[in-house]
């Protein structure tokens, strides 16, 4: 477990240093540089705010030293400044990042404990009605555009009935409001933008966990434990299970960056200001800064994601776990 | 499986038994006939503006009703078709060749390039795939041709990874020492041997791809960075059509549906593929 878990831990730094590379490749093919495009969406800036753009950002060094150069600055969590308002990068980012982490963590957390009973009621009750409609279910999920289905959300919970909230973290009036009734009108905020955002990962998610439980279900030691006269549930839910959840852990684990990168879309339709729409709308501005800064740091948040999870199924897994006991 | 031909023809039955597999068969056959013959099959020119005719609802003229600039929706939604369909095959074509490339090279060399190119992989997947889109696109400019190539470019590690595994197994079979034996390069054994044998997961996963970039392709030209207006495609109608959605829902409601109805379609497609040419994950 001891040398699972160092080789994990040292396993993160080049992969750290790779995902610097591939986000300084991608903002390096624009066409020309980058003081380029900020000084072409504003044709005033002059010849001498070019030249200090350039030297700013270091874009008239060659390549590989403007690489060390942000790469050293990044080691000490130097992202720059917004090309739209000069703002610290880090401190947009900072004030933007709860607000995603939370909304993620709860849809997580929200796929998980529904998908996991649906997904294992359907692997042992295959081909009843349940399987059926819970299948059918899993098709639209797959096949749905998220960001139509949150206008279809807007338009059935927000206009016609008026039951939710559609748009920002919270009511106009929210100022005076005590503790629980904020805390209230905080969670009516978020009903629509965690459905949204869990929708495709229930579907996907029952799914795995239907298939990994049908594959379990046809192994020897579920006959060998039926064969020996445990009751059903106990063979189900103790033998089953755990070994039906395993292959799932890694599975969460890969559907972090999907979760993150799909922020970009409820964030942006519900207007709740977080990293995703931060993200989309330096997209728009073409705010490089701002870009990388996100791309890095949606990559580290994918990289500590994907850690959490093989830790949980080394845990799990006591082939892994009891390694350098036995 | 004694030939080939006799191995297509138990596919095939098997397909064809799959109603599932049939109707979106049917769905995706409909789409191309609508994207081939869009000229024929629309009654409007997809960009006629007509200002007396602006919002109008769904009526006998215009079963989909008139957008804001008085255009016939339907009109556009068929022509829209056309740019669903390009995305889905280009991007998943250039997924799939990369993918292929880097699979099959870890899988067949192995050692320390396969580490190299799994490391790769890993690091690729780390990124959150809309935030890499967007961040392409953000550098480029956004248009049809740029976001079919950013979409191909930033999926094909699924595929890197499913050519790998099949590599794995299959090299160390008989008849890769055998060709190996004749003297065979590794091209050929490649390209000739190993390749058609691990091509049956790479077209299911194929399959699924395109209903995938057709949904990326549909939020990207939503948020006005894909496909540019006058253009119309799906995404981009509804995008206009969101604006007006408190008195003029049949501007996000057909597009939306087009959308959900094409990637069920290629999903089912996938499916039943997935059931047809490998029947142990039946059901799975």
């Amino acid at each position: 477990m001891v040398f699972f878990l160092v080789k994990r831990v040292l396993m993160i730094f080049p992969m750290l240093l790779g995902i610097t590379v591939i986000t300084f490749i991608v903002i390096h093919l624009a066409p020309g540089t980058p003081a380029d495009a900020i000084t072409e969406l504003n044709p005033r800036a002059s010849a001498q705010a070019r030249e200090n753009l350039k030297r700013i950002y270091g874009l008239d060094k060659p390549l590989h030293v403007q690489y060390i150069h942000w790469v050293c600055r990044l080691a000490v969590m130097d992202l720059g400044s917004s090309f739209t308002d000069g703002r610290k990068v880090l401190d947009k980012i900072e004030e933007r990042l709860p607000i995603t982490i939370l909304i993620n963590a709860l849809s997580l957390f929200l796929i998980i404990i529904i998908a996991a009973p649906i997904g294992i009621i359907s692997a042992t009750r295959q081909y009843s009605l349940f399987d059926k409609v819970t299948t059918v279910f899993v098709f639209l999920g797959f096949a749905m555009p998220t960001f139509w289905l949150a206008l279809l959300l807007i338009i059935l919970f927000g206009v016609q009935l008026h039951w939710l909230p559609i748009s920002g973290l919270q009511s106009m009036h929210a100022e005076g409001l005590s503790f629980w009734q904020l805390f209230r009108d905080r969670s009516m905020h978020l009903i629509l933008p965690i459905f949204v955002s869990s929708f495709t990962g229930l579907a996907a998610y029952s799914r795995y966990m239907r298939s990994s439980m049908l594959e379990v279900i046809r192994q020897d030691y579920i006959r060998t434990a039926r064969a020996k006269g445990l009751p059903e549930s106990s063979v189900i839910y103790k033998h089953a299970l755990r070994n039906a959840m395993m292959s799932t852990i890694t599975i969460i684990g890969l559907a972090i960056p999907g979760l993150i990168g799909g922020s970009a879309i409820f964030e942006q339709i519900f207007a709740i200001p977080g990293m995703g729409k931060l993200f989309l709308d330096a997209t728009w501005a073409r705010d490089y800064p701002v870009v990388m800064g996100i791309l890095v740091i949606g990559a580290f948040l994918t990289l500590v994601g994907n850690f959490i999870a093989d830790i949980a199924y080394a845990l799990v897994d006591p082939r892994i776990r009891v390694e350098d006991i036995g | 499986m004694k030939s080939n031909q006799s191995y297509a023809k138990i596919v095939m039955r098997r397909f064809r038994k799959n109603k599932l597999a049939m109707a979106g068969s049917i769905i995706i056959l409909s789409l191309f006939c609508l994207a081939m013959f869009s000229p024929f099959i629309s009654r409007y020119d997809p960009s006629r503006i007509d200002v007396g005719q602006i919002l109008i609802p769904p009526n006998a003229e215009h079963w989909m009703g008139t957008d804001e600039s008085g255009r016939d929706v339907m009109s556009r939604m068929i022509y829209g078709a056309r740019i669903s369909l390009q995305v889905g095959f280009v991007a998943v074509g250039i997924t799939t060749l990369i993918g292929i490339f880097f699979g099959a090279i870890a899988g067949y060399y192995g050692g320390m390039i396969d580490a190299l190119i799994m490391r790769f992989v890993d690091i690729m997947l780390c990124f959150p795939t809309f935030f890499l889109i967007l961040a392409v696109i953000a550098v480029l400019e956004p248009s049809l041709r740029n976001i079919m190539i950013v979409i191909g470019v930033t999926s094909w590690m699924g595929v890197a990874r499913l050519v790998r595994a099949e590599f794995l197994s299959l090299k160390e079979q008989e008849f890769v020492q055998a060709a190996r034996a004749f003297g065979a390069s590794d091209f050929r054994i490649i390209f000739r041997h190993l390749l058609p044998n691990a091509m049956a997961p790479v077209l299911i996963s194929a399959t699924f791809g395109i209903a995938g970039a057709i949904l990326t392709e549909s939020a990207l030209s939503f948020f006005g960075l894909g496909v540019q207006p006058p253009t119309p495609s799906w995404g981009n109608i509804l995008s206009s059509g969101y604006k007006y959605i408190d008195f003029a829902h049949w501007l996000s409601i057909f597009p939306g549906m087009a959308i959900l109805i094409t990637a069920l379609g290629y999903n089912l497609l996938g499916e039943g593929l997935r059931d047809a040419l490998d029947p142990r994950l039946k059901g799975s």
